[in-house]
């Protein structure tokens, strides 16, 4: 619940509301807490949200080292997971 | 060096490992708490603990936050389910904790409840926005970093009028409890878990900043190094950790510069202060009553909140006997030292919370050290017995 992955912003939306991409997988979360984002960004997605931007550099290294653990595919799991119960 | 060769940069892991071995004096111990779940699994994963010398030890701390959260919260949530018929939403990791009577959210939506698994606050709002019929209750828990989720989650309801939505509010601080694990040995000597410094957590620092350490770090004169959760930035920050002792310094360094600011993430906080009082006062497991260390919704936004909302029964909850979770999230006994670990408490069985969350101890010591753990169990039976 406390590990945050990096995402990349690909377009944004009324509401502070932005479609992101991880591990090729799209979703829509907010950007709502951070002053300023544009598409190209990287950000490090939290629960839905975007807590702060980071560096591509830092992005990639995270998202290799996440891929290479198997915590990204736990995170793309479980964005999988829950979309069906939240429209049940 | 068995792990080494899985580390993003093989020679980088080394030569940490060489300046830690180089820089630890044999003389003495070091004991650091890593605060945060994510960090006790990259240190297991990794092996870490088996790049440094022995005289280099982890202690675990209480950074997990469905580990932490009292029992009689989680029976509280099952009965908003069970008695108000209210759609109860959480995140993923809530489901299989035990409550009392060993129930528990999955148990409870096997019964008949309408629970339903959450990746964000987002996905609850949109619960309630396709059920207006319905109460829809968000389980708010974690530490700094879900708690502006649930902030922005309730002023998104307001902004709406979505009079269907509210939360039901768990969330907890990071600096309280680390000032109550450092005060822990003054209230009650049996608690007594004695440590060299602090790793500080990642994430929850990203929103909190560094500045957020300040205060308790030159009150108690620990040193602190906000650490990365990859193992590379955990072996660097050990090493930082290793010069602040030996160089009899105690200050707060940011190893994790590249994403960690000093004042965080401002926008979030003014969010936090905006929606949550502190509440005098918070039940912790393991740790007992810590002040100041818990949010509730403020007076502002009472009509989200689900503690105002529906009467809450008093109830009392006991928990898992024998379980030595309390104990473990204290820093002061191990998984090993747990007589259910591996025989009744398994990730599939779990009886204590911190083998339930994939952030807990037990969970990290079973996934990685199983075999170790529990042959250490068997000895430490055996020397008993003779």
């Amino acid at each position: 619940m406390c590990l945050a992955i990096p995402a990349l912003v690909l377009e944004l939306h009324p509401d502070a509301m932005a479609t992101v991409s991880a591990g090729g997988v799209t979703r829509q979360v907010s950007v709502g807490l951070l002053e300023e984002v544009v598409p190209g960004d990287y950000v490090l997605l939290h629960v839905g949200f975007a807590l702060h931007k980071v560096s591509v550099e830092e992005a990639e290294e995270t998202l290799k080292m996440m891929a290479q653990a198997g915590l990204l595919q736990e995170e793309l799991a479980e964005w999988a997971e829950t979309g069906s119960e939240v429209r049940a | 060096m068995k792990y080494v060769s899985e580390f993003r940069d093989p020679a980088l892991a080394q030569s940490l490992a060489r300046a830690i071995a180089r820089e630890a004096r044999p003389d003495r111990t070091y004991a650091f708490m890593e605060f945060c779940g994510g960090h006790t699994h990259a240190i297991f994963r990794y092996g870490v603990q088996d790049l440094v010398p022995g005289n280099v030890r982890f202690i675990h701390g209480p950074g997990c936050p469905v580990c932490v959260l009292p029992m009689r919260r989680l029976d509280d949530a099952l009965e908003l389910a069970e008695r108000h018929g209210v759609i109860l939403a959480t995140y993923g990791d809530m489901m299989r904790v035990p409550g009392s009577g060993r129930r528990s959210m999955l148990t409870a939506r096997g019964a008949g409840a309408d629970i339903r698994m959450v990746y964000s606050t987002l996905d609850a709002l949109e619960i309630a926005r396709a059920n207006p019929t319905r109460q829809v209750v968000f389980m708010g828990i974690g530490f700094e970093t879900t708690t502006p989720a649930s902030a922005m989650a309730i002023l998104a309801a307001r902004r709406e009028g979505l009079r269907n939505f509210s939360v039901f509010c768990n969330h907890v601080l990071t600096p309280p409890a680390m000032v109550h694990v450092l005060e822990a040995p003054d209230i009650d000597p049996a608690q007594a878990v004695r440590l060299d410094g602090f790793l500080g957590p990642s994430h929850v620092s990203t929103v909190i900043g560094a500045r957020a350490y300040r205060p308790l770090v030159a009150r108690y004169g620990k040193p602190m190094v906000i650490a990365g959760f990859e193992p590379l930035d955990v072996m660097q920050s050990v090493l930082m950790l290793i010069r602040q002792v030996n160089e009899g310094r105690a200050e707060v360094e940011n190893q994790y510069a590249r994403v960690v600011t000093e004042e965080g993430n401002l926008r979030a906080q003014a969010m936090m202060d905006e929606v949550f009082v502190l509440r005098d006062s918070f039940e912790w497991r393991g740790l007992g009553s810590v002040p100041l260390s818990a949010r509730a919704i403020a007076p502002a936004f009472a009509e989200f909140d689900a503690e105002t909302r529906f009467a809450i029964s008093e109830k009392q909850s006991r928990e898992t006997k024998s379980c030595e979770c309390p104990a473990i999230l204290r820093g002061v006994k191990s998984p090993k030292d747990c007589k259910l670990f591996g025989r009744a408490c398994t990730p599939e069985t779990p009886l204590g919370a911190c083998m339930v969350s994939s952030e807990g101890s037990c969970a990290a010591y079973y996934t990685y050290r199983r075999a170790e753990t529990m042959a250490q169990m068997d000895r430490a039976q055996m020397e008993a017995a003779e």
